[in-house]
C-alpha cells in the first residue's frame, strides 16, 4: 500500500451544469435520475451571473468564463482556500482550463456590431472576452494565482487534458497546486446549426447513449473546476481529500478529422495508458464514466475500446454517461465528468445512463440503464474509476481516480 | 444628438453610462478621476464609443491617452462638438 501523502489529490470541486449550480447538485440530481436537458439542449438555466459576480466582473467575462469563475469559487471554497489566505506561494499555484469555443457569444456579438454599425462600433472588450484562454486568465486574476496558466484546446477532450496536464505540472514539481477544469458556453443558434450541418446533433433532441435509437448528441453548457494539490502538502495543511488523481493516459487516433477509429484503438490505448500510469490493472476498475456521446459511431467504438482495454473485467464494470443527463458540454465535458466520476467513486454509486432502454447489437456492457446502482468491489487492489474523453481531431484522454 | 451640447449634458451622459461599468456615479464631479472610479483603458475605450455615438464626434487613441478625469472628457467633447 503506497503512502497516502504520495501523488496528487483533489481537494475541492465546483460545477455549474444544466442540472444546476454546484458539484454536489450535479451528483445528487444525476444519481436521482434527473435530466437537465430541455427542448433539445442542456442550458445552465439555474445560472445567473449577477447572483455570483459584480457588474464589473460580469461585463469583463464572456459567459464561458463567468461559468468558470463561479465553479472556481465553489471549488476553492470547497478546498478551504480563500483569496486572502492561499495555502501556498501564489507563484506555485497554476491554472489550466480547457474550452471548445471560448467566448463564441462575444465573437458573434462583435460580428453583429461590425455588420450593423461598422468597424468603429466593435466592443473594445471583444478580444479579452472571446480569447480561449480567458477562463484561466480570469481565475488567475480573481485569486492572484501567479503560477503557470494556460488553456487546453482539444475539442471535447479539453477539460480532461487540462486536468491531466495539471497532474503533470504538480508531478514535475513546477507547482504545489493547480486550479483546473473546463468551461463552455456555445449554445448559440449558429454553433448548433454548424454541428447539425455535419449531422452530429440528435435530430430528435434526446441524449440516449448506447441505446439502439441514439441519433447524435445534445449540446450543453457549463463548467467544472477542480483544485489539485500535491498530496503531501495537502496532508500537511490538513486538507480533506476527495480523491487521488492516479493516472492520465492520452493519445491520438490519426484516423479521421471527426470519426473515431471504429475499433476504438486510440481510445483503448488511452485507457491502457491511464491504467499503466496509475500502476493498476483492469481488475481494479470499479466504474467507467464513458464519453458516451449518444452518437452512433462513438458509443460503438467506445464500447469496443473498453472491452479491448479492460478485457474480462469490462463485463463486471458499470459504464454510464453523464451526457445522458446534461448533454455534451464539449470543452467542459471532461472536467464536469471528472467531477461526476470522483463523486460517484466517493459515494460508491454509479449514476444511471438516462434514456437507455433498447440495447444495440454488440453494445453489451452494463450501461446502468435508468437507475443508479452500487459500484462493485475491486477484484484486488485499490478501486479505480475512469473518466473517458475523446475529441474531434482524434484526441483521446482518460483520467483514473482512486 | 442634442441640438446644443453643454458641459452639463455631457456630464449627465457619462453619469448615466457609468452604472453599466459597475460604478456608482452619484458623487461624480468634474474633478473625479478615472483612477478614482477604477476605470481602466478598456473601460475608457468603451466610454469613448458611447460619447462618439451620443455626440457625433470622433475620439482617437491619442485623445484617450490624454484623458484622466471627467472634466477632461467633457472638455474634449465640447471642443469637438459640431
Amino acid at each position: 500500500m503506497s503512502d497516502p501523502r504520495d501523488g496528487v489529490v483533489v481537494t475541492g470541486v465546483g460545477a455549474v451544469t444544466p442540472l444546476g449550480v454546484g458539484a454536489r447538485t450535479l451528483h445528487e440530481r444525476w444519481l436521482a435520475g434527473h435530466s437537465g436537458i430541455e427542448a433539445g439542449a442542456g442550458a445552465a438555466r439555474e445560472f445567473d451571473a449577477a447572483e455570483h459576480l459584480s457588474v464589473k466582473e460580469t461585463r469583463r467575462a464572456d459567459r464561458f468564463a463567468q461559468l468558470a469563475l463561479v465553479a472556481g469559487d465553489e471549488a476553492l471554497a470547497d478546498a478551504g482556500w480563500s483569496r486572502d489566505d492561499l495555502p501556498y506561494d501564489p507563484a506555485r499555484i497554476g491554472v489550466v482550463v480547457g474550452t471548445g469555443f471560448g467566448g463564441i457569444g462575444t465573437l458573434e456579438r462583435g460580428r453583429d456590431a461590425f455588420d450593423r454599425h461598422g468597424a468603429r462600433r466593435v466592443p473594445p472588450l471583444s478580444v479579452p472576452l472571446l480569447m480561449c484562454n480567458a477562463a484561466p486568465a480570469a481565475l488567475s486574476l480573481r485569486y492572484g494565482l501567479r503560477g503557470n496558466s494556460y488553456a487546453t484546446l482539444s475539442a471535447c477532450a479539453a477539460g480532461a487534458h487540462a486536468i491531466g496536464q495539471s497532474l503533470r505540472m504538480i508531478q514535475a514539481g513546477e507547482a504545489d497546486a493547480v486550479v483546473t477544469g473546463g468551461a463552455e458556453a456555445s449554445l448559440s443558434p449558429l454553433i448548433r446549426a454548424m454541428f447539425a450541418a455535419m449531422d452530429a446533433l440528435s435530430e430528435c433532441g434526446v441524449s440516449r447513449p448506447f441505446d439502439v435509437r441514439r441519433d447524435g448528441f445534445v449540446m450543453g453548457e457549463g463548467a467544472a473546476i477542480l483544485v489539485l494539490e500535491d498530496a503531501g502538502k495537502a496532508a500537511a495543511r490538513g486538507a480533506t481529500v476527495l480523491a487521488h488523481v492516479r493516472g492520465y493516459g492520452a493519445c491520438s487516433d490519426a484516423h479521421h478529422l471527426t470519426a473515431p477509429d471504429a475499433g476504438g484503438a486510440g481510445a483503448s490505448l488511452a485507457i491502457s495508458r491511464a491504467l499503466d500510469d496509475a500502476g493498476a490493472t483492469p481488475s481494479q476498475v470499479v466504474y467507467v464514466n464513458a464519453h458516451g456521446t449518444s452518437t452512433p459511431l462513438n458509443d460503438r467504438a467506445e464500447t469496443e475500446a473498453i472491452k479491448a482495454a479492460l478485457g474480462e473485467r469490462a463485463a463486471a464494470v458499470p459504464v454510464s454517461s453523464t451526457k445522458s443527463a446534461i448533454g455534451h458540454l464539449l470543452g467542459a465535458a471532461g472536467a464536469v465528468e471528472a467531477v461526476a466520476t470522483l463523486l460517484a467513486l466517493r459515494e460508491r454509486m454509479a449514476p444511471p445512463t438516462l434514456g437507455h432502454e433498447q440495447p444495440d447489437d454488440g453494445l453489451d456492457l452494463d450501461y446502468v440503464p435508468g437507475v443508479a446502482k452500487p459500484l462493485p468491489p475491486a477484484d484486488g487492489g485499490r478501486p479505480l474509476a475512469l473518466s473517458n474523453s475523446f475529441g474531434f481531431g482524434g484526441h483521446n484522454v482518460v483520467l483514473a481516480f482512486g | 444628438m442634442p441640438a446644443t451640447i453643454t458641459g452639463e449634458i455631457v456630464e449627465e451622459t457619462i453619469r448615466q453610462a457609468l452604472p453599466r461599468f459597475g460604478i456608482d456615479a452619484s458623487q461624480l464631479t468634474r474633478a473625479t478621476t478615472f483612477e478614482e472610479l477604477d476605470l481602466d483603458s478598456l473601460d475608457i475605450a468603451e466610454l469613448s464609443q458611447i460619447i462618439e455615438d451620443d455626440f457625433g464626434i470622433r475620439v482617437a487613441g491619442d485623445d484617450l491617452d490624454a484623458l484622466s478625469s471627467i472634466g477632461d472628457t467633457i472638455d474634449l467633447v465640447l471642443s469637438r462638438a459640431p
